[in-house]
């Protein structure tokens, strides 16, 4: 049996029946570790020991015979971003590049209460700023995925979250963490050929995850079904008393949701995701969905978001803004990277300098000049109450539908070298995604198919606030129709 | 709205990120890229629009005024690059 090949819903299966032992489910994922990370780079620290002992507990724990945790024993790749008590924490970044943290943060305390074993801490763009896992400080992710006849060129994983979809997408992994501020999670997981839902804000705690915009930042699930998704979200969510923004409601059954009738939920397509210039096969994959749901018992509506076409530039006023608050902290004297210099200002100025890369020195600065006095009013203030239009959007179409449905990111993956000379083009690849965020909903992005160039392509399911079980149950419907099974080039194989 | 060379020095120092002026010329650039691209924001009607300062499903929560956490000078200062003792350090600040 290929236990790298297995979704977590059939490893809690084999597991309790003692088909395998988790020792070598997570064995086999550690091995295709060992043999593939070299090259993909999707981990920046591999925990391959620590790994192994909490699987032999495991063990020990479902050889009781009692119940054990949900996820008892399933290996899980951890975001660079998360908080891991003893275990370094780097955001990409050489500003943390040995920091280690003295707690755990909420997200993956909750995971390992429920069992889950951590096999390592995967790479993303430098303090989740980027859309292509390029601005890492410990190197770029190839994504495991390549081009029909073309086994030479690297294309980018996405992201930020690109380390937790390349090492879901080659089997690394059986699920990841991942983080969304404004597309980090569903754009990496449509180039990588992934489910990962970012939830509503404020369903998953922010405690110990490194912040880069607060009221953007929401962590979620990365695998490769969508119940797997929903498995993980279960573990994932829940107040939290240490996060002021954390909404205190049951967390519902997101696993029984998947399997929910679509017979009469009516779902929104917004003209305005209809872009000028995107490509013919996304436009083919949108209308392929759109039938999938109609045959599924949907009742198809045309509807308007005018104010998406805002989106993007209204996130990169308020995301810098936020992100140049937040990395004040950075300043070489209370933890972290430390240059010295002769007076404070020095110190910080050269610690800062040195610490940050390139696309994180630039967004603080645009962060900085858009609060500034004189500026604040023009860039900062406007953009919020933009935000606020775009925000009314979608609770008008939510007075209508239930869901809506639009492609997850405007092209497949492309090639490592593509798009990096303009900063303006690289964030273009974030216009589908970043709406939601602007907004706070759910939203979940599932393969759908792949383009000519034999590259995954996600559908993108917007949800109602803290509704995220429509959105499960209509990305589990696109995921049957579509009945992706279609693998990457570069993945475990025999182990 | 351009940015000139002496704008981005003013930024950069407000951020505390030290810049060499052979740095210049490139941020400048791609800075009024980015600024250039964001003015389109000028187009909408924001009149009568309230500012959105987070989604507002959570309330500010109250609790009572009593100590939750401490005892951890340890772990804070853990990962401190030059603590002295239980204290961090910096370069003399008052001459």
């Amino acid at each position: 049996m290929m236990l790298t090949e297995l979704t977590i819903a059939a490893a809690q299966g084999g597991l309790r029946r003692r088909e395998f032992s988790a020792e070598e489910l997570v064995g086999a994922h550690v091995a295709a570790i060992d043999r593939l990370n070299g090259r993909l780079n999707a981990f920046i620290t591999v925990t391959s020991e620590q790994a192994l002992d909490a699987a032999r507990r495991a063990d020990a724990i479902l050889a009781g015979g009692g119940d054990a945790p949900a996820l008892t024993g399933i290996p899980l790749g951890i975001k660079d971003l998360f908080c891991t008590d003893g275990v370094r924490t780097t955001a990409a970044s050489r500003m943390l590049e040995e920091f280690v943290p003295p707690y755990e943060s909420t997200v993956t305390a909750n995971l390992l209460a429920d069992g889950a074993v951590f096999v390592g801490k995967t790479n993303l763009d430098e303090f989740a700023m980027g859309s292509a896992n390029i601005t890492s400080a410990f190197g770029s992710v190839e994504n495991p995925w390549k081009r029909a006849g073309d086994a030479e060129t690297v294309l980018v994983p996405g992201g930020s979250s690109g380390g937790s979809a390349a090492a879901v997408a080659a089997r690394l992994a059986m699920g990841a963490t991942g983080t969304d501020t404004g597309g980090s999670i569903r754009q990496p997981a449509s180039y990588c050929g992934i489910a990962g839902i970012k939830p509503t804000y404020g369903r998953c705690s922010r405690w110990g995850t490194i912040a880069f915009a607060s009221s953007l930042d929401q962590a979620g699930p990365m695998a490769r079904t969508v119940e797997d998704c929903a498995i993980l979200l279960q573990s994932m969510a829940g107040f939290d008393t240490r996060d002021s923004t954390s909404v205190d409601i049951a967390v519902p059954d997101y696993r029984a949701a998947c399997g929910r009738s679509l017979k009469g939920m009516k779902v929104g397509i917004p003209a305005e995701y209809r872009v000028a210039g995107m490509p013919a096969e996304i436009e083919v994959a949108w209308e392929q969905g759109i039938a999938w749901l109609r045959d599924a018992g949907c009742e198809i509506v045309e509807v308007s978001l005018p104010y998406t076409k805002y989106g993007l530039a209204t996130y990169y006023i308020v995301a810098p803004a936020e992100c140049s608050s937040n990395l004040a902290r950075y300043d070489g004297v209370r933890f972290g990277r430390r240059v010295p210099g002769a007076s404070l200002d020095e110190l910080y100025e050269a610690t800062r300098r040195e610490g940050f890369g390139a696309e994180v020195r630039r967004r603080i600065l645009m962060g900085t000049y858009v609060l500034s006095a004189g500026y604040y009013d023009a860039y900062y203030l406007r953009a919020q109450k933009v935000r606020n239009l775009i925000r009314k959007d979608f609770e008008n179409a939510f007075q209508t539908v239930d869901v809506l449905l639009t492609p997850t990111a405007p092209s497949p993956a492309f090639a490592q070298g593509e798009k990096m000379d303009d900063p303006v083009q690289m964030y273009l690849n974030d216009v589908f995604t970043v709406p939601a965020s602007m907004a706070g909903v759910p939203a979940m992005s599932v393969p759908a198919g792949l383009s000519a160039s034999g590259l995954p392509l996600g559908l993108q399911v917007i949800g109602r606030s803290f509704d995220e079980e429509s959105v499960f149950a209509a990305a589990s419907a696109l995921e049957r129709a579509a009945g992706f099974t279609h693998r990457p080039a570069v993945r475990a194989e025999v182990v | 709205m351009s940015l000139d060379p002496a704008t981005v020095r003013r930024i950069a120092r407000l951020a505390r990120i030290g810049i060499d002026e052979s740095d210049l010329p490139a941020l400048q650039r791609e800075l009024n890229g980015i600024l250039g691209w964001i003015e389109q924001l000028n187009e909408v009607d924001i009149d009568n629009v309230e500012p959105m300062v987070g989604t507002g499903h959570a309330a500010l929560r109250m609790r009572e005024d009593v100590v939750t956490d401490g005892d951890a000078r340890e772990a804070v200062l853990s990962n401190a690059p030059d603590a002295a003792g239980p204290y961090y350090t910096v370069p003399k600040v008052v001459e």
